[in-house]
């Protein structure tokens, strides 16, 4: 069996950023948890950061080039994603969307996705909630039940650090679990399937 | 192979002077233009099709029957018709009188159009886009082959013994080009009935071009239309040049940084090494446009866009004079040295003429096309020629 692919998004604009580190610890949680399954696992971090300018102006032009090219590739052959986006004003980075408003139509379709945040206070913790998980809803993406939110508290103590570890587990489990019940995805080229023009003539 | 110029038909200001022109010296200038590419010894002009500020081209026929009258030789043809949102009842007479004004003199290329608001202006929506683009073309096929149609569909009303007037000229429809940029279905659509393939590439990567063309090319074999390398395939394309390739820059930079749709975006230099836009010396198009081919096989036509963002109608006729004087001739030169011989070059009236008359003598039909001529298993038009 071919090792899982486990890609992650991370929003983070900092450097070192928490949101990074957040990506990180998710992604080596969830390739543990998959090894309870007998799988290995691939895992690629893709930093938002350093496609900025690729993203503006893939809005802009309406096509992806180079490095954001690969990512978004890499996202639709992805067996299980994970997300990460601090929160701005309330909600996930505009960078953090623009990424996913120029991904492919049905790029994320049945792909199992775990979603995370990180803010500078608790406050912000249902953004999992209200504006993460609907997103993932319409991408069609099947969404780990649990999120993980982090605020800068839980960075703080031995304590809290000790509760976000339980959270991340718990979190990489579910994913783990969802990727493990999934058929290994096949990696097909564009337009290897059309639909016969006879089909198209009788309508739908 | 074929070279020749389209237009989108914008009026832009120009963004060095901030000029406009009117809407009439837009059209005039397309004129001016079309003529210009006939006397550098271009072969093809094509014009788009809009209904919306701030494009002046609403009435393509009007324009390249006025074209025509003015010009001996260029092929005419639209870039794109809108099979959509135009009564295929309409085009079906449009363009059957450009053939009979012109003597087969012009194509036309079918599009779908991409603005949304444009499709209730014709009591149209653009999410049945694709639906209308098949179901329309299908009819108008059916309104230039059969000289009585009965017909029934869903997105116009039915036909009760219908004759399309005028019949096309010599009993051969103007030739198809289907254009498309990221629709499956348009390729293989175009593949399905053996017709052309135009891939406007001018703001996409060729590996996505090339993606496409190898779809519609497969699908043209399926279908026993010939081998995937006789499929009929046209290019977008792109230019900007100067003797000195840094004067060319210099003098389109800010045309492209204030351009409708990639304007304020990515770099000129960014945006020409991922599409087709070559700005520099006559030379430097000359190695990128010989290069297509390597990516998407020996190819029929390659049409570029000159007339855009702005640019003034004399810088417009000065680069059409660099295109054909310097650029072209040798461009037709290596295509034609790397041809190979079973590869079709463009269809032409008079070809597809003597094509048909050669497969009448053969068959029972006779030279003209009539009901007979569908085939009873598809029930499609039996191909008349390609």
């Amino acid at each position: 069996m071919t090792a899982r692919r486990i890609v992650v998004v991370n929003g983070g604009l900092g450097q070192p950023s928490s949101t990074r580190l957040l990506a990180e610890r998710l992604g080596a949680a969830t390739s543990d948890a998959l090894l309870e399954h007998g799988m290995e696992a691939d895992v690629d971090i893709i930093d938002l950061r350093g496609l900025a300018h690729p993203l503006a102006d893939a809005v802009v032009t309406g096509f992806a080039t180079g490095e954001l090219r690969s990512a978004l590739d890499a996202l639709s052959a992805a067996d299980g994603v994970i997300v990460v986006s601090p929160v701005y004003q309330a909600s996930f980075s505009g960078l953090f969307k623009m990424f996913f408003d120029v991904l492919d139509e049905g790029a994320l379709a049945g792909t199992p996705v775990l979603m995370a945040a990180t803010a500078g206070t608790a406050r912000h913790s249902l953004v999992l909630e209200h504006a993460l998980r609907p997103m993932f809803a319409y991408l069609k993406a099947v969404a780990a039940p649990s999120g993980v939110f982090a605020a800068s508290e839980d960075w703080g103590s031995a304590r809290a650090e000790q509760s976000l570890g339980r959270r991340v587990d718990a979190a990489a489990t579910e994913l783990a679990a969802l990727v493990a019940a999934r058929p290994e995805r096949a990696s097909g080229g564009a337009f290897d399937d059309v639909v016969p023009f006879d089909q198209l003539l009788s309508g739908p | 192979m074929q070279f020749g110029i389209f237009t989108v038909g914008d009026v832009t200001t120009d963004p060095t002077t901030g000029t406009t022109v009117s809407e009439h010296e837009r059209i005039k200038g397309t004129i001016a233009i079309a003529k210009k590419a006939e006397e550098v010894g271009l072969d093809v002009f094509a014009t788009g099709e809009h209904h919306n500020p701030p494009f002046v081209p609403s009435s393509p026929t009007t324009t390249l029957a006025f074209i025509a009258a003015q010009t001996r030789r260029i092929v005419l043809s639209t870039s794109t018709t809108l099979i959509t949102t135009n009564d295929p009842v309409k085009i079906a007479e449009d363009y059957a009188t450009l053939q009979h004004l012109t003597d087969g003199r012009m194509d036309l290329m079918m599009g779908r159009g991409n603005t949304g608001p444009v499709y209730p202006w014709f009591g149209k929506d653009i999410r049945d886009g694709i639906s209308l683009a098949i179901e329309n073309y299908a009819l108008l096929r059916r309104l230039w082959t059969e000289d009585v149609v009965t017909w029934q569909g869903k997105h116009r009303s039915p036909l009760q013994s219908f004759t399309a007037t005028p019949r096309p000229l010599d009993g051969v429809p103007p030739f198809v080009w289907h254009g498309s940029i990221r629709s499956p279905e348009i390729a293989e659509q175009a593949a399905y009935y053996g017709d052309g393939f135009f891939h406007n590439n001018i703001f996409w990567p060729i590996s996505h071009t090339k993606q496409m063309v190898q779809l519609y090319r497969r699908r043209f074999e399926h279908y026993g239309h010939g081998s995937a390398d006789q499929a009929i395939v046209g290019l977008g394309g792109q230019v900007f040049m100067r003797k000195n390739s840094q004067d060319a820059v210099r003098e389109f930079r800010p045309y492209f940084d204030n351009a409708p749709v990639y304007g304020h975006g990515p770099s000129l230099e960014d945006f020409s090494r991922e599409t087709p836009l070559t700005v520099g010396s006559p030379q430097q198009v000359v190695e990128r446009y010989a290069a297509m081919a390597d990516h998407v096989g020996d190819y029929q036509r390659q049409l570029f866009l000159m007339d855009h963002a702005g640019l003034p109608l004399r810088t417009v006729l000065e680069q059409i004079e660099i295109l054909g004087g310097e650029v072209v001739p040798e461009l037709r030169r290596i295509a034609a040295a790397r041809r190979p011989a079973h590869v079709p070059e463009a269809p032409t009236h008079a070809a597809r003429v003597t094509a048909l008359h050669g497969r009448a003598v053969d068959s029972t039909m006779g030279t003209g096309i009539s009901a007979s001529a569908v085939d009873d298993v598809t029930g499609r038009p039996a191909d008349v020629a390609r």
